[in-house]
């Protein structure tokens, strides 16, 4: 395949003391599609995700980005190496304002023009977010933080976006809207790595898919090929 | 005298001393919002700023400005490092350790001072040696009546003027956002491209720079410098940063001028009870802790250690 990945995990083992969280899993992301994980509650999505990013330590196992052998190191400096995650549960700061939230996400940028550019390109995607630039980010709704913890991820134009479980504690109309701005970012050029629980919409907007039970890879595939499969049809999309 | 020069008099005081309690209240009150630390240092290490400014001036003969800046460099340098020895491997580690390790080395920076500097006090004064900066060190300047040394204004603008660049650092600067991201949410800010340790030793050094510089305006109105000197001023911006919400950085300055004024103007008015005067700070702990535990201007309720 010659397919240029920018993600490339290699037999990735993670503890959390004695629990075995992560048993070896081997993920590919190629560049500017939409890789989803897909699992239930607690099948190590969010470890695999934070493994990445730096903030939890693998045991064993490699993660390559863009070549460059990146396993464990730290969170920061993951970051500045062009990945960016949307944590789980938002995560924004709330005592922060919506302005400086995103501000956050450009720390490390020197490019002044560029980062006006792209909160331009922010605004667009997201115009409630210009309303409340001086809001505190802990004042927002549930559905406005989410779309500010995308944006401000953005806003360190990464080469790979990292979304962990964006749809979670969403209203269905919001979980819609959430999808269709990942589709977008993406056909812009960003490169997804995407953990769901809601496994149907992910498939829907995802290139290629991997099932994830406590800690393995059960399963993967192009996502319309595992939007057919019977199992999961039964254990993921609730169609009997 | 009359009683509204009194009051002047008693009021310059009190703004003055508290405002040295909320230079140092300040520092408390910075490493507690990231870190959930008490640094019982602080105290110490403005004892440890005095000390380089003294000797900064008497080894070197250098003006008491330039001393000055040295040591609150120095001190800045300290807290620095003492972060990076101490506290830094016990990130991870059970609160206690790092507030256990926090006492050990308030006992040793005393110990080293008392080691290396001797126990005796001396005069801070001394290294005023030119004229100019003895007749400006004594003048006196009439307000409405009152007396009121220049060393008070001075000391009380100078103080200003620090806040007000503490508040544009804080609170309009980068790397004062990155402070404030770090006191809500350490992974996410590490998630940001920001080094986390990196800016906590900012904050280290800032805090210490701070209570040097309070340190030095303490010894030039309390005159002595000892290796305990830093203890009780300590202690009071302790119980300031607790009083104002410890965390806040406005909670810090209301907590020390709270505690400055309460101390000069019960001394004054009741000269019976000035024994006493270190014991009103703690009546006002215990008098916050079971009315307003968090504080003044304190949101969460504090935690216990
Ligand atoms: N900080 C932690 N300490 C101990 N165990 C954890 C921790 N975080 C997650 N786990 C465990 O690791 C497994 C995977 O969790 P997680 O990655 O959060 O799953 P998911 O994101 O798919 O719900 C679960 O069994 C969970 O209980
Ligand atoms: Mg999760």
């Amino acid at each position: 395949m010659s397919e240029e990945l920018v993600l490339k995990i290699e037999g990735l083992h993670v503890y959390y003391g004695a629990i075995h969280a992560i048993k070896g899993i081997d993920v590919k992301v190629p560049k500017g599609k939409i890789i989803t994980l897909i699992g239930a509650n607690g099948a190590g999505k969010t470890t695999t995700l934070s493994t990445i990013a730096g903030l939890v330590k693998a045991k064993s196992g490699k993660v390559i980005f863009k070549g460059r052998d990146i396993t464990n190191r730290p969170a920061h400096l993951v970051n500045k190496m062009g990945i960016a995650l949307v944590p789980e549960g938002r995560r924004i700061f709330p005592g922060l304002t919506v302005y400086e939230n995103l501000m956050m996400g450009a720390y490390n940028r020197k490019d002044r023009e560029e980062v006006e550019k792209d909160l331009e390109w922010i605004f667009e995607l997201f115009p409630r977010l210009k309303e409340r630039l001086k809001q505190l980010g802990g004042t927002l709704s549930g559905g406005e933080q989410q779309m500010l913890a995308i944006s401000r991820a953005l806003m360190s134009r990464p080469r790979l976006l990292m979304m962990d479980e964006p749809s979670l504690g969403l209203a269905p109309i919001l979980v819609e809207e959430v999808f269709d701005v990942i589709k977008k970012i993406n056909q812009e050029g960003t490169t997804i790595l995407l953990v769901e629980q809601n496994a149907l919409g992910a498939l829907k907007i995802s290139h290629y898919g991997y099932v994830l039970e406590t800690g393995s890879i059960v399963l993967e595939g192009p996502s319309k090929e595992l939007l057919k499969n019977d199992m999961v049809r039964k254990a993921y999309l609730g169609v009997a | 005298m009359n009683q509204e020069v009194f009051f002047l008099q008693n009021f310059f005081n009190a703004l003055m001393l508290g405002g040295l309690y909320a230079l140092i209240a300040v520092g408390y009150t910075m490493v507690y919002g990231i870190l959930r630390l008490i640094n019982f240092a602080h105290g110490d290490i403005m004892m440890m700023g005095v000390y380089f400014a003294f000797y900064t001036a008497v080894l070197f003969s250098s003006p008491p400005l330039i001393a000055a800046i040295v040591a609150v460099a120095g001190a800045a340098g300290l807290g620095f490092l003492i972060d990076r020895i101490a506290y830094k491997p016990l990130r991870n580690a059970p609160r206690i350790s790092a507030l256990i390790t926090a006492i050990g080395m308030s006992f040793f920076l005393e110990s080293f001072a008392v080691v290396v500097f001797g126990a005796v006090q001396k005069p801070f004064v001394q290294i005023f040696k030119t004229k100019e900066s003895k007749v400006i060190l004594n003048k006196v300047l009439m307000v409405g009546g009152a007396r009121i040394p220049l060393l008070t204004f001075l000391v009380i603008l100078l103080t200003l003027a620090i806040f007000a660049v503490l508040f544009l650092i804080v609170y309009k600067s980068k790397i004062g956002m990155a402070m404030r991201a770090i006191s809500m949410d350490i992974p996410t800010t590490a998630l940001m491209g920001i080094n986390v340790d990196g800016v906590i030793g900012f904050t280290f050094a800032l805090g210490s720079a701070l209570a040097a510089a309070s340190g030095i305006m303490w010894a030039m109105r309390y005159p002595n410098v000892y290796p305990y000197m830093g203890f009780m001023p300590g202690m009071k911006a302790f119980i300031a940063a607790v009083v104002g919400g410890i965390g806040s950085i406005p909670g810090a300055v209301v907590g020390g001028l709270l505690l400055g004024f309460i101390e000069i103007f019960t001394v004054s008015y009741f000269p019976t009870m000035s024994g006493y005067r270190d014991a009103f700070s703690f009546i006002i702990l215990i008098l916050i802790l079971m009315f307003k535990p968090s504080g003044i201007l304190g949101k969460k309720a504090i935690e216990k250690v």
